[in-house]
């Protein structure tokens, strides 16, 4: 729960993290070293100086920091955790579903853990599919098109196989479809940064919701165009938020185009955690506001109301959850204790 | 960089170990014709470094090959001249924004802006320092996408030359916008990855900051900082 200074209790669902191990004793090769380096200089580069984490504790820090830092020290209710796996370049996997589900499991009520699958695993991803739901129930997958498999240097979400796969999540009930669209590694294509797959499969498959993380960028217009024509598109704001220090009025004309395209329903928060942590996001985003100049532009505005939505609300009703029994089941729970 | 005799040694590197050796082969590709351009032609070599492709680029490079050979079996159809042709426009969209916002301000009306000619863009004021550099940048742009441009000729078209009717000039600066915000977006990480790759001194009043102790970017007294 995240208290404004005016004394108003906002709810807040965290889109969009991440329990890895990254440390030099999981990698496996030259790639997990450049892989966790290039994450920390995402933390290093768009942190505020007081947020700065030491290079051994953002390698692999203990379920304790998550939960102080998401729920005690942070203002995140709920938070979902994405799986990561990387088994190319991790020993163990880089953030597997085993892991998550495995900090997730002292405090259930805490997390919603999400699935990943490859398409290009044909039959196997289908048999993975049923194991995470009968497994872990899960509601949600993230999924990486920019992946190498094999001879692969990539996929879309359009390919048949791909197309199999989201038929069968659509069955049984794995709604929620993350895809990291943004900034990304190995872009060895250009189509690793091409968002226009997403249209067909939001088109093809109006029972699933696809949150598009990062945005799109950097291919935001592309992206805006797409979220507008397709009800069930929406925007995670992960990598796109951290902004708002380094650069606010960056910001700003982010936030104000998709507000102006998408509207306020369909922005998630997210905070990427570890790479950056929830509270001094959320109080900076609380505190913001869009420049003048740009929201006269674009004729809108980034009321409380809308920063609600877009803490928690949004991603509650994709989630299922039911905001006012949460608040109070939570009250009761030991991270509120202890945060008081 | 170095040059010794008359051998010259470039090495450059990428923000991150993943980047697209694309944006890395045009990078190598400019370094080439600058060196092909001087006038006392030396020998060089260019090597790239801390790049997960590095070794087949440097390979690539010594054996005289295209981008297409060295990562035929890696990028597919990858038409580097085509990508080359995209940052040109993107170049020329974003000064062109950068310009006639700058005229906006200065109280020109649209129809005033957009009926510019060259003649009258070069003797035009948009006051100093970073607004004249932009300016000139601008101009730049625009004659390197057409070379023949007059003195009379307009100095505000799209890239790909059509007149913009001043009706249709805000939403035209709105898709100049959208370029715009992708580009800074790329901008603003790749600076901040590549200064923290390489523990790049962010120095305050010729000083290093608590920061960079943290961080462990400070050097030893006496080494040379990089």
């Amino acid at each position: 729960m995240y208290r404004t200074p005016e004394g108003k209790d906002i709810f807040v669902v965290d889109g969009h993290t991440h329990f890895w191990d990254g440390s030099p004793e999981n990698q496996k090769n030259i790639h997990g070293k450049q892989f966790i380096d290039c994450f920390y200089a995402y933390h290093t580069g768009l942190s505020p100086k007081e947020q700065l984490w030491e290079k051994g504790k953002f390698e692999k820090y203990s379920a304790d920091d998550l939960y102080r830092d998401l729920f005690i020290d942070g203002p995140d209710d709920v938070a979902i955790v994405q799986s990561t796996y990387l088994k190319d370049f991790y020993k163990n996997g880089f953030n597997t579903i085993e892991r998550n589900a495995e900090v997730a499991k002292r405090y259930p009520e805490r997390f919603i853990v999400n699935g990943a699958f490859d398409p290009r695993d044909g039959e196997k991803a289908l048999e993975y599919i049923h194991f995470l739901k009968e497994t872990y129930d899960v509601k949600g997958v993230k999924m990486y098109t920019a992946e190498w498999n094999g001879a692969s240097k990539g996929w879309k979400l359009t390919d048949p196989d791909a197309y199999k796969c989201f038929e069968l999540c659509e069955k049984l009930g794995i709604k929620n479809i993350h895809v990291h669209k943004g900034p990304t590694i190995i872009p060895l294509s250009k189509d690793a940064f091409d968002v226009h797959d997403v249209d067909h499969a939001a088109t093809d498959f109006q029972g699933l919701n696809w949150i598009i993380e990062h945005c799109g960028l950097p291919r935001l217009d592309d992206f805006c165009w797409i979220a507008t024509q397709e009800t069930n598109v929406y925007g995670g704001l992960a990598v796109a938020l951290p902004f708002i220090h380094s650069r606010p009025r960056y910001f700003g004309e982010v936030i104000g185009e998709l507000l102006f395209w998408l509207g306020p329903e369909k922005i998630l928060f997210g905070s990427d955690y570890a790479i950056w942590t929830p509270r001094w996001l959320v109080e900076k985003f609380w505190a913001y506001q869009i420049p003048q100049d740009i929201a006269a532009e674009r004729g809108v505005q980034l009321t409380d109301e809308i920063k609600e939505k877009i803490l928690g609300l949004n991603a509650a009703r994709l989630y299922n959850i039911d905001v006012e029994a949460k608040k109070k089941a939570l009250a009761k729970s030991p991270f509120s204790i202890a945060a008081e | 960089m170095g040059v010794a005799g008359s051998c010259v040694a470039v090495a450059f590197r990428l923000p991150t170990y993943w980047c697209s050796p694309n944006f890395a082969f045009l990078m190598l590709d400019g370094v080439r014709k600058a060196l092909d351009q001087l006038s006392w032609s030396p020998a060089y070599r260019v090597r790239l470094h801390d790049h997960m492709f590095a070794e087949e680029v440097n390979r690539g490079i010594e054996d005289g090959k295209t981008f297409g050979d060295i990562f035929a079996g890696l990028a597919g159809d990858e038409d580097i001249g085509a990508l080359r042709e995209t940052f040109n426009m993107k170049a020329f969209k974003r000064r062109q924004e950068a310009v006639l916002l700058a005229l906006r301000k200065q109280r020109l009306t649209d129809r005033e802006i957009l009926g510019m000619d060259l003649a009258a863009y070069d003797v035009a004021r948009l006051g100093s320092g970073d607004a004249a550099s932009r300016k000139a940048r601008y101009r730049a742009a625009l004659v390197e996408r057409f070379p023949a441009r007059k003195q009379g000729d307009a100095v505000f078209v799209t890239w790909e030359g059509r007149q913009i009717p001043s009706e249709a000039l805000d939403a035209y600066l709105a898709e100049l916008r959208a370029v715009r915000i992708n580009m800074e977006f790329n901008g603003a990480l790749c600076r901040g990855l590549k200064q923290a790759r390489y523990k790049e001194l962010d120095v305050i009043d010729g000083e290093p900051t608590l920061v960079d102790f943290i961080m462990d970017r400070v050097p030893e007294r006496n080494a040379p900082a990089t």
